[in-house]
């Protein structure tokens, strides 16, 4: 039996329901990944219907298709470029004018498009009374009415793709900018057809409505023209700015006549959610709601993923055991068991956390609170030069930079968002706490509190000033605009953010796991060789962590670094442990200074003279901003997808615990503290 | 009432769109949005803070920041 097969995409505004749709469409057979180059997220789905292989590909949420954020340059490329047999535009029922606006933009990429209204009975309830005959009849497009939640009209979607995947080469209707500019369009596209190799890419109207819209993305790409001069001749005629106002109107001219005639009585306004603004944006009690909110979203997430990660740890933790008793040789059984086993384990241990930080995610976005969020915080986010959707990272990285790191994918500017990973870091997350409790209890007593305090406001201080710094020098400019929609309050589907949920786990495992779970090797590798010199076995038991391994002899190595913060080669050591997970910086001391898993004993002998309250000070502010941990490091290079960045986090972390440890020790010791 | 720019509108206050000034990304997708001249908005509420600002326009909530409503040029509706 031979199988068609055919692409689609899904294109549409962002909270219009496309992802419940392809979900609907696809249900479980999809997969996630990047589009090349890009840190945008794309799902593939395949659907097999009367005998047809559907590939679905759902391109990212945008309103338009100008060049403003990689979002929109992603989508459009794939329609353009890739060709798919049919775009499917999803569109909002009670919001037709502007979803409209976005199917204009299509029309003109020269794609077969297919209109799915969804929603529709959502639109029908509160008493709209769209034609979609009319508007097939007006826009030269099928439309199919569907409910994405209910599952509803994905059949006659289907029918209707697979109908259009039949047909030719054809021409939809198309806005029509008005004499002027359509002049300039013709003139444009005369001189376009010579140059052969954008000819054969691109529909010539359309590069010529994008240079007369001063699309950056295409503008760049027409410089390289050998039609170059000719081009810009023709630009030049043109008041670019009054161009690109008058052809927006035009668009939405378009729309607005042909709407009256589809809808008869289109309500403008949505009155339920308007109420409920009213009160979580209420200038009295939005910021109360928020952080309640924001308060019940960190404790599901921390709080709930507790007992997981415990089953997770003695899991792993026993299997590690398991491995090391049947397996004879000591080297190999430790490699197995201290150095794979473990490392899985460290890659396991943060998948709680990260599905249900997803799963909180998810809700408050589909259910429209999240865009409020971001309204709310925008303000005191903006005065550090970051964006309102970066409080919400930030705010996790108290519990785990991990999925913190991960959450900024809601951020849409690049550069917003990269900064925002980029100072996750000196949030200190729980994993610093024991580091802490131990040293400040050991050293200050009575106002070990007081000292605790201090290092998480050092941490956020830090956070900012870095923020700040970045943006005056690396990645220069202002945030990028807040020109934000607040959408519709809905309520979301379980299903949706289950697999929202999945799908981020797995992603974390498959992209960050492979380097995490190397640098734990690593890791144990140099605990288990035993330093140049020494007598022992490679991984024996008097070696294993000991400064009788080569991580010892690498903490003599790198004892004249950290001299000048206070610091011995047991604490070097440690700290390079501390790499694999911040609390492990306790148990190596442990380990160093002889007396196991005893932390009594251990913050004695620190007191008795290993340390000085200065230099346990020191160590503390140490742990808290120096390199992030390896799964930190792994998550910074999976959404920054660049190891330029994620080398520049390393070393710009570690580059300001020394200088802050070093100013506290000489300083201090100048002073006569801690003496 | 003469023309003014958004941001100095109160909230309750409705408007039609006369102009969007500046230049580049940011004012091709204020127009993107909506807020082409000619458009019809009404200032729903300020963020708690008092920026950024929910506007009502073309049936849905836009939100910007004050920078950003400067550049809109508006002729407020005297009611």
């Amino acid at each position: 039996m031979t199988q068609n097969k055919i692409t689609i995409a899904l294109a549409g505004n962002p909270n219009v329901g496309k992802s419940t749709l392809f979900n609907a469409i696809t249900g479980a057979h999809q997969h996630v990944g990047n589009w090349a180059g890009v840190t945008v997220e794309k799902k593939i789905g395949t659907r097999t219907y009367h005998d047809t292989e559907i590939e679905v590909v759902d391109l990212p949420g945008t309103y338009s298709l100008t060049a403003y954020s990689v979002d929109e340059i992603v989508a459009r490329d794939y329609v353009v470029e890739d060709k798919p047999d049919v775009v499917v535009q999803i569109v909002d029922a009670t919001n037709l004018e502007r979803n409209l606006y976005l199917t204009t933009q299509l029309m003109e990429l020269g794609s077969r498009l297919v209109i799915a209204l969804n929603m529709w009975d959502v639109a029908e309830s509160r008493g709209d009374k769209i034609d979609t005959t009319k508007m097939e009849e007006f826009l030269e497009i099928p439309v199919v009415k569907t409910i994405g939640n209910k599952g509803e009209g994905i059949d006659g979607l289907l029918d209707e793709v697979l109908r259009e995947a039949g047909k030719g080469a054809h021409h939809e209707h198309e806005v029509s900018y008005g004499n002027e500019i359509e002049s300039k369009i013709i003139e444009l596209e005369r001189i376009l057809v010579n140059d052969d190799a954008l000819s054969a890419r691109y529909p010539l109207r359309w590069l010529a409505i994008k240079l007369l819209d001063g699309d950056e993305n295409i503008l760049e790409k027409i410089k390289v023209s050998p039609m170059a001069t000719q081009i810009d001749n023709v630009l030049n005629t043109i008041d670019r700015e009054d161009c690109e106002a008058s052809m927006a109107d035009k668009r939405y001219e378009a729309i607005n006549t042909v709407l009256p005639q589809v809808c008869e009585r289109c309500v403008k306004e949505v009155t339920f959610s308007d109420m409920i603004d009213h009160v979580v944006t209420n200038k009295y009690l939005g910021i109360p709601i928020f952080l309640s909110m924001m308060w019940a979203a960190f404790e599901v997430t921390f709080t709930f993923a507790t007992p997981f990660m415990g089953m997770i740890d003695m899991f792993f933790g026993w299997l590690a055991g398991v491995v090391a008793e049947n397996i004879t040789t000591i080297w190999l059984g430790s490699l197995l068991g201290d150095g794979i086993v473990a490392g899985v384990g460290a890659v396991m241990i943060f998948l709680p956390n990260i599905m249900l930080l997803f799963l909180m995610l998810s809700l408050l976005e589909d259910c429209g609170y999240m865009a409020r969020a971001a309204f709310i915080m925008d303000k005191l986010m903006y005065k550090i030069g970051l964006h309102g959707r970066s409080f919400i990272p930030l705010l996790m990285g108290f519990g785990c930079n991990v999925p913190a790191i991960m959450a900024t994918r809601t951020i849409e500017d690049e550069r917003d968002r990269l900064i925002t990973i980029l100072v996750n870091p000196f949030i200190s997350c729980g994993a610093r706490l024991p580091v802490y409790i131990l040293l400040a209890g050991a050293f200050f007593g009575r106002d070990a509190g007081s000292v605790i305090f201090g290092l998480y406001m050092l941490g956020i201080i830090v956070a900012i000033l870095s923020a700040k710094l970045i943006r005056g020098t690396l990645i220069k400019g202002k945030p990028a605009p807040f020109i934000m929609e607040l959408p519709p309050y809905r309520i979301p589907t379980v299903k949706g953010s289950a697999i929202h949920m999945w799908e981020k786990g797995s992603l974390y495992v498959k992209k960050a796991g492979t380097i995490i779970l190397a640098g734990v090797i690593l890791v144990w590798l140099f605990s288990a060789i035993p330093s140049p010199g020494v007598d022992a076995a490679f991984a024996s038991e008097e070696i294993l962590g000991t400064g009788d391994s080569l991580m010892g002899a690498l903490g003599h190595v790198i004892e004249p670094l950290v001299a000048p913060l206070g610091f011995d080669w047991r604490i070097a050591v440690a700290l390079v442990f501390g790499f694999v997970a911040k609390e492990i910086v306790i148990g190596s001391m442990g380990v160093l200074y002889g007396v196991g898993k005893d932390e009594d004993a251990l913050g004695d002998i620190l007191v008795a003279g290993a340390m000085t309250p200065l230099s346990a000070l020191g160590l503390m502010v140490f742990t808290l901003l120096y390199v992030p941990c390896i799964a930190t490091i792994g998550v910074i290079k999976k959404e920054t997808g660049s190891w330029k960045w994620t080398l520049f986090a390393a070393g710009y972390t570690t580059g300001l615990a020394w200088i802050a440890a070093f100013l506290i020790y000489q300083v201090g010791t100048y002073v006569g503290w801690g003496l | 009432m003469n023309e003014t720019t958004l941001n100095l509108l109160e909230p309750g206050s409705k408007a039609k769109v006369i102009q969007v000034k500046g230049r580049g990304k940011a004012r091709k997708r204020v127009l993107d949005m909506g807020m082409v001249p000619g458009a019809e908005i009404e200032v729903l509420r300020k963020a708690p803070f008092g920026d950024p600002i929910e506007f009502l326009v073309k049936g849905y909530r836009l939100s910007l920041r004050k920078t950003e409503a400067e550049h809109i040029m508006v002729q407020p509706h005297t009611e």
